[in-house]
């Protein structure tokens, strides 16, 4: 099955490429990551999705979390979490669809970023789920071009997790 | 806050003081406040300033012929002292060179800390004159490596290279060093402490775990305690032994686990695996309890995976967590330092002595000794191993390169200390053993250094005759030379109908002439009444010495299990084929 691992690491240049070479190196395929800052500038996030039962996962786990840059590694998958992608989908719209694609794009509470005479762009925000959904409904009107971000995920709740938890504050 | 502020701090903020110096002087000055005696390099254009340093600095360089010797120099100096071993070397070949050495080094667990030259930080990646991306490159091989992109890092990226190489599962760590960050001058104050806020190796062990294996080990009929490299690297041998005694336990090792363990004990079952023996591979086969500290279960070791110690629950001790559960389920869990783990569990296990298993144990022993066959006239492989342990009284520093004279040494040279036995373990590099007893002769000048070679791996390192030459250092070549890639060979005539494809040496050089274009003392041995006379001869000169001691050529390595198999298929359980 599909694990989300969350990664934090300490904010320096060539972590992204060790932690992804990492998962290549030892045979596990990376469906797709997210990387960005946190609430402390020195610390970013990785959002991970890999395929692998729950035993391979947390081996793969347990050798990301020896890299040195690596502060933290928590396995979302069973835990209450929110994730999110975002889809940009250029689709073609006329005269005859284009009211259709509103609808559509109206009931997955999406956006329509841009328009032109014959195509619109439209904005997709939710968890894997609804963005395949959205794509399923578009893809008869014509999909023109799609860019998709990878996951990006966080536990709910209230459980403190500071980004910056281990990291010593240095003045 | 004023630029010129800015540009006084490091990465993290901090204002540094300290001593204002060039670049290159705080290299030398970290070097020496890391206890360094000794640098194994080969300059070039890029390390030209850090060479000028060096010029009248004190500490010592060895300078090599080859940067794959310089790497395995330190990683034989590493492994015999306990200290890590540092490489120098230049941009682009240079670097390059010392792949091999870094990937051996991180196979094994070895601490080695390289330092690297490279093109001016302006130029980088541009495909500059002689421009590797040598981060990117030994990225796997690594443990952790560096670009230090700013002069002013340079003491605490040397502090955090040589604490993260030598903590927590020791490993290679490279640090690459743009020629013009080199040249700039810094507020020079070594760093007392690192900050490495991701990196806290676990080193004592969950004392519910250990309560938990000491009561497995009470119920344990049938124990085998089992040894892998950690317990070396940990300086645990003393546990080890005392858990042995205590709990009666019989006890393996690994090839790199060899010297954990004393061999002449009546516990030790030898080495196990492959070419393990016959009695310590059916010990783990029906072992009701696998005690497994600092080893890591690799294929050389289990073979078939799913028919190794089909009865054993299974205790890992290791003190990298991404070793346990890697390739088998461990019952009993516990990740920690070897010697922490063990000094509890020593305190918390029962004294005991099941005699019936011993019985059994002794009883495989008597019936499948460790033997050989000898063909009149023809020196066997084995004995000279045997005789050099004579001779040696078993207190020599042995390395072997690696093919069949390597499993021979491990089988036929009884080590009773760590750190004597030196063996390319996990990546199985040819030419590494000839360097590794040069840096080993280094480190431990008050023992003898024995490089037990093939005739092919020699050839690989071979130009570092000219290193041991130029340094008079003592250390004995022992050439098992059979005119064959004799572990190849030996393949060859049992899985491929006896076609030997390009595994034949016969056009080797002579040795004894190569030796003495180095100005190196060289010997022939062809008679197996030579031998002896001639290995207490090398015992006792000074300086180095050559040994080309030839050998039966078709001899084989037994026992063996063929790759993936299990005990059921070991072959030559008494020393030959049809038994
Ligand atoms: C660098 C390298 N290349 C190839 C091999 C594959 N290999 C393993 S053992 C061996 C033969 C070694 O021959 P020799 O050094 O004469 O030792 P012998 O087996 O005869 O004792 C070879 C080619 C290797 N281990 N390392
Ligand atoms: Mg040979």
């Amino acid at each position: 099955m599909k694990h989300t691992l969350s990664i934090l690491v300490q904010n320096q240049a060539g972590v992204l490429s060790r932690v992804a070479a990492l998962f290549t190196r030892r045979g596990y395929n990376i469906e797709s990551i997210a990387v960005g800052p946190t609430e402390d500038p020195r610390v970013a996030r990785m959002t991970i999705v890999v395929e692998g039962d729950s035993r391979e996962v947390e081996q793969i786990t347990k050798h990301v979390h020896k890299l040195i840059e690596v502060l933290k590694v928590t396995d979302l998958t069973h835990e209450d979490m929110v994730d999110r992608e975002l889809a940009l989908i250029k689709v073609t719209a006329d005269s005859h669809n284009r009211s259709e694609i509103l609808q559509i794009v109206d009931i997955f509470r999406a956006k329509i970023v841009d328009v032109s005479e014959k195509s619109v762009i439209v904005e997709v925000t939710g968890d894997e789920g609804k963005i395949e959904a959205m794509i399923r409904l578009l893809r008869p009107h014509g999909i023109k071009e799609l860019a998709r971000t990878g996951r990006i995920a966080l536990a709910r709740g209230a459980r403190p997790e500071p980004a910056s938890r281990g990291v010593s504050a240095t003045a | 806050m004023a630029a010129v502020d800015l540009a006084q701090q490091d990465e993290r903020g901090r204002r540094p003081s300290g001593r204002r110096m060039k670049a290159t002087q705080a290299f030398i000055e970290s070097l020496l406040a890391e206890g360094v005696e000794v640098i194994f390099g080969y300059p070039g254009g890029a390390v030209l300033p850090i060479y000028d340093a060096l010029y009248d600095a004190k500490i010592r360089h060895v300078l090599v012929r080859h940067e794959q010797g310089a790497a395995h120099m330190a990683d034989g100096y590493a492994r015999a002292t306990g200290k890590p071993g540092v490489v120098l070397a230049t941009s682009g070949p240079g670097a390059t060179n010392l792949v091999t050495g870094l990937a051996t080094a991180w196979m094994d667990s070895i601490p080695l800390v390289a330092f690297t030259g490279n093109v001016a930080r302006s130029a980088i990646g541009t495909d500059a004159f002689q421009e590797a991306d040598i981060t990117g490159i030994t990225l796997p091989i690594t443990k952790h490596n560096f670009l230090v992109r700013r002069a002013e890092d340079l003491p605490r990226v040397i502090k955090e290279a040589f604490h993260i190489a030598t903590t927590g599962r020791p490993g290679p760590v490279l640090v690459d060093l743009p020629k013009d960050v080199t040249t700039e001058e810094i507020n020079f104050s070594y760093p007392e402490t690192v900050d490495l806020p991701g990196y806290r190796p676990t080193i004592k062990g969950h004392v519910k775990q250990i309560l938990e294996a000491a009561r497995a080990i009470a119920a344990a009929k049938r124990p085998v305690l089992y040894i892998g490299g950690g317990v070396i690297a940990s300086g645990a041998h003393k546990e080890v032994l005392a858990l042995a005694e205590k709990a009666s336990l019989p006890t393996t090792f690994t090839l790199m686990g060899i010297g954990g363990f004393p061999g002449d004990h009546p516990l030790s079952l030898g080495m196990l695996g492959m070419h393990g023996t016959v009695y310590a591979n059916y010990a783990v086969n029906e072992c009701d309890l696998l005690i497994a500290v600092g080893a890591r279960f690799d294929d050389r070791v289990t073979g078939d995976l799913r028919r190794f110690a089909p009865h054993a629950k299974v205790i890992h001790i290791d003190i990298d967590p991404a070793e346990i559960g890697k390739n088998v389920q461990a019952d009993i869990p516990i990740v920690g330092d070897a010697k922490a783990v063990l000094s509890v569990l020593v305190e918390k296990v029962r004294e005991k002595r099941e005699q019936e298993w011993l019985d059994t144990i002794e009883a495989w022993k008597r019936e499948y000794p460790l033997t050989y066959e000898e063909k009149p006239g023809v020196i066997a492989p084995q004995r000279v191993i045997q005789e050099i342990y004579e001779v040696t009284r078993g207190e020599a520093i042995c390395t072997a390169d690696v093919g069949q004279h390597q499993m021979w040494l491990a089988q036929y040279y009884i080590f009773r200390e760590p750190r004597r036995h030196i063996s390319s373990g996990g990546l199985g590099s040819m030419g590494f053993g000839f360097p590794a007893a040069i840096g080993a002769a280094l480190g431990r000048p008050d023992l003898q250094v024995w490089s037990i070679t093939g005739d092919g791996g020699f050839q690989m390192t071979a130009q570092e005759l000219a290193t041991v030459r130029k340094y008079n250092l003592p250390v004995k070549i022992a050439i098992i030379n059979n005119g064959y890639l004799g572990m190849v060979r030996q393949w060859q005539e049992l899985l491929y109908q006896r076609r030997y494809s390009h595994s034949d040496l016969h056009d080797n050089p002579d040795f004894v002439k190569l030796a003495e274009a180095y100005g190196i003392p060289g010997f022939r041995c062809t008679r197996p009444e030579e031998l002896r006379p001639l290995l207490e001869k090398a015992a006792a000169m000074d300086g180095p010495v050559l040994l080309d001691i030839h050998v039966d050529q078709e001899a084989n390595v037994f026992p063996m299990i063929p790759a993936g198999q299990s005990v059921a298929e070991m072959i030559g359980k008494k020393g030959r084929l049809g038994t």
